[in-house]
C-alpha cells in the first residue's frame, strides 16, 4: 500500500523531541528525496518547506492527521529537491536557494526568485558574500511558443491601490495563453528581522507580514512560542483572540467580495460591502483601539480585553450589517449579468487544489476539505461547531459563493464567543524558561492556513522563525486558472484568490 | 435589486451617518480641504497610489478612503491609474530595494508639479524593517518628499487630515 511508506520511512527515522506539539523526524538525504516524491504522489500534503543554518525542514500532513515535520541536514551546501517531484515546493526551496545559498540538488528550476539581484549580498541568512547589482528586469521567464501570440507585461506596480508584482501575460488575442508571476518585489528579509532577537521584537515583525492578516499571523506566532515553552492560555484570552481572528476575517471577505464584484464593473454591491466592511473595522476600533487589531494577540493571550460594552458593540455591529448583508446576496443571486462574469471563470480543478493543498476559500470552492479551525480543533474553536463551506465548481463564482458561506459563519461564531465570555484573565505569564524550545503552529488566516515555526532561547531570544502564508501554494495555482480565459477576467481571478504579495514575499 | 436600490435611495447617507471615531472631523476636513484643492487645481487632486514596500496594512486604509463613509473623491481627491496623470504620489513603505528602481521609475513618470506623500510608520521611517539587509528605509531615502503621514497604519481621517496639510504646503509655494 502506498501509504505506507512514508510512514515506514519515519518509523526508522529519528525523532527529534524539542518540537512541540508535532513530531519531528530527521532524516538522511535519500529519505529525505524519498518522501518528497511520495508527497509528490499525493500520499501527504505539503504544509511547507524552509531552513535554518545547517537543515532544512518540510511541514507535511496526512488527510485527517496531524501534521509533522521531516527535517534533513544540508550536506556541502545542497539537499535533496522536493520540488522535482511536488511542484508547490518549488518556489519555496527556489526561496531557501536565494536566502540560504543551499542548492536543491536536481531541482529543474534553479532561478532566483525573491533575490532580484538589488540586495548586494547573495545568501543573506547563510554566507552573506557581497555580490554586484544585478539588472532587476534581467529574468528568464518561460519561453511560450506558437504562432499569434503576444506578451502584456503587467507590473509591478499595478493600476490600483495593490501591492507591487509582476504578471507575464502571453496572449493569443484576448485569450490568456500563459500568465507567469515574478514576485519578491516586496520582500522585506522577515526571516531575518526574526533571527536572533528579542520575543516581542519578532512578534511585533510577524503581525507586519501582511496587513490584512496580522491577527492571523500573531494568533500563529503566539501558539507557535505557547507551544515552544508550554504556556496555557487561559479561556477568556482565547476566546478574545478567536473575536478578533474572525472580525479580521469577515472585514476581509466583505471587502473582497465587493471588490470582486466591482470587478465585473457592478459597483452597487462594492459601495455596500465596502460600508460594512467599514463597520467591521470601526467596532474593531471601538473595542480594541486599532482597526487591524495590529499587536493585539500575544504570548499567552491577549493585550486587550473586552469590556461589557465592547461585546455589546461587536453585537450591535453584526445587528445592522445583517440585514443589508442577505440584500447583497440576494442581488448577487438574481443579477445574471453578474453572474455571467463569475461563473465558469478561472476554473481550478479539484485535482490542482488537493496537489498543492490549496487552503482557505480557493481550496474549499474546490473540493479540498480543511480547515484548520475544525480540522486542527486549536482554541477557542475546539468546543464550537461552524459551518465550513464547500463547493466543488471551481470558479470565481464559487469562490465567491464560499466566502460569502464564511461571513456567515463567522458572524454566528462571533455570537457564539460572545454569549457569554469566559470569566477570568485574558494573559498567562510568559515564564523564564529552563531550556528553549521549538514550536510549530497552524491558525485559519481569511485566506487560509498560516503556519509558524521558531526555536526560542533560554533567555526568552527567538533563534530562527519562518512565517508561511496560505499564498504561496494559492499564487502557482493562479497561473493555471487564468489559462484560457480573457485577459478582463483576470481581476476577478485574482481578486476571487486575492493572494498576499507581502505574506508570500517575506 | 430594486428593493435594495429603493432603499438605499431613500436611506439617510452614510458618509454623515457613518461610524463614531471620524463623522465631525471627517466633515470639518472635507470642506477646508475642497476649498484648497478648488483654489489650486481647479477641480482635483490626482493621486497614485505606489506601493514600495508595504505590509498592505496602508493600502487597506487607503482603500477606505474610496468608501462611502469617506468618500474621498467628493473633495476633489481622486486616484489614479497611471503616475502619468497623477499630481501626487502617494508612497508606503518601507522601500524594499526590489521596489527601488520602480519607485524612481514612477517618480519620473509624474508631471511637474508632482508632491510626495510618505504614508506609515515605515513609509516614513521604515518602521520595524529598518535594520533589513532586504530594504533601503523611509520613502525620502529614495525620493523627495514633501509631507509624512505616520501611523501604523494611519487611520483614514488621518490621511485625509494629512492631504490637507499637503495642499497648504502646495499653495505656500
Amino acid at each position: 500500500m502506498t501509504h505506507d511508506r512514508i510512514a515506514r520511512l519515519l518509523a526508522e527515522a529519528h525523532t527529534i523531541a524539542a518540537l512541540k506539539p508535532w513530531p519531528r523526524y530527521e532524516v538522511d538525504h535519500g529519505a529525505f528525496s524519498e518522501i518528497g516524491g511520495a508527497v509528490g504522489e499525493g500520499e501527504r500534503e505539503l504544509f511547507g518547506l524552509w531552513a535554518e543554518p545547517g537543515m532544512v525542514h518540510m511541514a507535511i500532513r496526512a488527510i485527517g492527521e496531524r501534521p509533522c515535520v521531516v527535517s534533513t541536514a544540508v550536506v556541502d551546501d545542497s539537499f535533496p529537491s522536493i520540488g522535482r517531484w511536488c511542484a508547490p515546493a518549488i518556489r519555496l526551496e527556489r526561496t531557501i536557494r536565494d536566502l540560504y545559498g543551499y542548492q536543491p540538488k536536481q531541482a529543474d528550476d534553479l532561478r532566483p526568485w525573491l533575490d532580484h539581484g538589488a540586495w548586494e549580498i547573495a545568501a543573506p541568512l547563510g554566507a552573506r558574500t557581497a555580490c554586484s547589482l544585478r539588472d532587476p528586469a534581467d529574468y528568464d521567464f518561460l519561453p511560450v511558443h506558437g504562432e499569434g501570440l503576444h506578451q502584456i507585461p503587467v507590473g509591478p506596480v499595478h493600476a490600483g491601490i495593490i501591492e507591487p508584482g509582476h504578471f507575464r501575460f502571453t496572449c493569443n488575442g484576448e485569450i490568456v495563453a500563459r500568465l507567469e508571476e515574478r514576485l519578491g518585489y516586496v520582500h522585506k528579509g522577515i526571516d531575518a528581522l526574526t533571527t536572533d532577537v528579542p520575543l516581542e521584537q519578532a512578534a511585533r515583525v510577524v503581525a507586519r507580514l501582511s496587513g490584512d492578516s496580522t491577527v492571523a499571523a500573531s494568533f500563529a506566532f503566539a501558539r507557535a512560542v505557547e507551544a515552544a515553552l508550554a504556556i496555557k492560555v487561559p479561556p477568556r484570552g482565547a476566546v478574545v483572540r478567536g473575536v478578533m481572528a474572525e472580525l479580521e476575517r469577515l472585514a476581509n471577505h466583505l471587502g473582497d467580495i465587493g471588490a470582486i464584484c466591482n470587478d465585473a464593473a457592478f459597483a452597487l454591491i462594492h459601495a455596500h460591502c465596502g460600508i460594512l466592511r467599514e463597520r467591521v473595522l470601526a467596532a474593531a476600533d471601538a473595542v480594541f483601539g486599532h482597526r487591524l487589531m495590529m499587536d493585539i494577540v500575544v504570548p499567552g493571550g491577549a493585550a486587550e480585553n473586552i469590556t461589557a460594552d465592547g461585546a455589546r458593540e461587536i453585537v450591535a455591529m453584526l445587528d445592522a450589517i445583517a440585514p443589508t448583508l442577505d440584500d447583497i446576496v440576494r442581488v448577487y443571486d438574481e443579477t445574471p449579468s453578474l453572474q455571467d462574469r463569475t461563473c465558469n471563470t478561472g476554473y481550478l480543478a479539484p485535482e490542482l487544489a488537493k496537489r498543492f493543498a490549496a487552503g482557505g476559500h480557493v481550496g474549499r470552492a474546490s473540493g479540498r476539505d480543511f480547515d484548520s479551525r475544525r480540522d486542527l480543533a486549536y482554541p477557542p474553536y475546539g468546543d464550537k461547531t461552524f459551518d465550513v463551506p464547500l463547493l466543488t465548481a471551481g470558479d470565481v463564482d464559487a469562490r465567491v459563493r464560499v466566502r460569502i458561506g464564511e461571513v456567515f459563519a463567522s458572524m454566528a461564531l462571533l455570537r457564539a464567543f460572545l454569549s457569554p465570555l469566559p470569566e477570568g484573565p485574558i494573559l498567562a505569564p510568559v515564564p523564564q524558561p529552563k531550556e528553549g524550545g521549538e514550536g510549530i503552529a497552524i491558525t485559519e488566516a481569511f485566506r487560509g492556513d498560516m503556519l509558524v515555526w521558531l526555536r526560542i532561547r533560554p533567555d526568552l531570544r527567538v533563534a530562527r522563525c519562518h512565517v508561511r502564508d496560505a499564498s504561496w501554494f494559492q499564487w502557482p495555482l493562479l497561473e493555471a486558472v487564468i489559462k484560457n480565459n480573457i485577459v478582463a477576467d483576470f481581476p476577478l481571478c485574482n481578486k476571487s484568490f486575492n493572494c498576499s504579495y507581502s505574506g508570500h514575499d517575506l | 435589486m430594486r428593493t435594495l436600490l429603493l432603499r438605499s435611495l431613500f436611506a439617510s447617507p452614510v458618509t454623515i451617518d457613518g461610524p463614531a471615531p471620524a463623522d465631525a472631523a471627517l466633515d470639518e476636513v472635507g470642506r477646508a480641504l475642497e476649498a484648497r484643492v478648488r483654489r489650486l487645481y481647479g477641480r482635483s487632486l490626482t493621486i497614485r497610489e505606489v506601493d514600495a514596500g508595504s505590509c498592505n496594512g496602508c493600502e487597506l486604509e487607503i482603500h477606505a478612503l474610496g468608501n462611502s463613509v469617506y468618500d474621498a473623491e467628493r473633495f476633489g481627491l481622486r486616484f489614479v491609474a497611471s503616475p502619468r496623470h497623477a499630481d501626487v504620489l502617494l508612497v508606503t513603505g518601507p522601500v524594499t530595494r526590489n521596489m527601488r528602481v520602480a519607485l524612481e521609475r514612477s517618480y519620473a513618470a509624474t508631471p511637474d508639479p508632482k508632491w510626495v506623500v510618505a504614508v506609515g510608520d515605515c513609509g516614513c521611517g521604515g518602521g520595524v524593517f529598518e535594520d533589513s539587509y532586504a530594504v533601503v528605509g523611509a520613502v525620502e531615502k529614495v525620493i523627495p518628499v514633501d509631507l509624512s503621514i505616520r501611523g501604523c497604519p494611519p487611520r483614514p481621517i488621518d490621511l485625509l487630515k494629512g492631504l490637507v496639510a499637503l495642499v497648504d504646503k502646495a499653495v505656500a509655494r
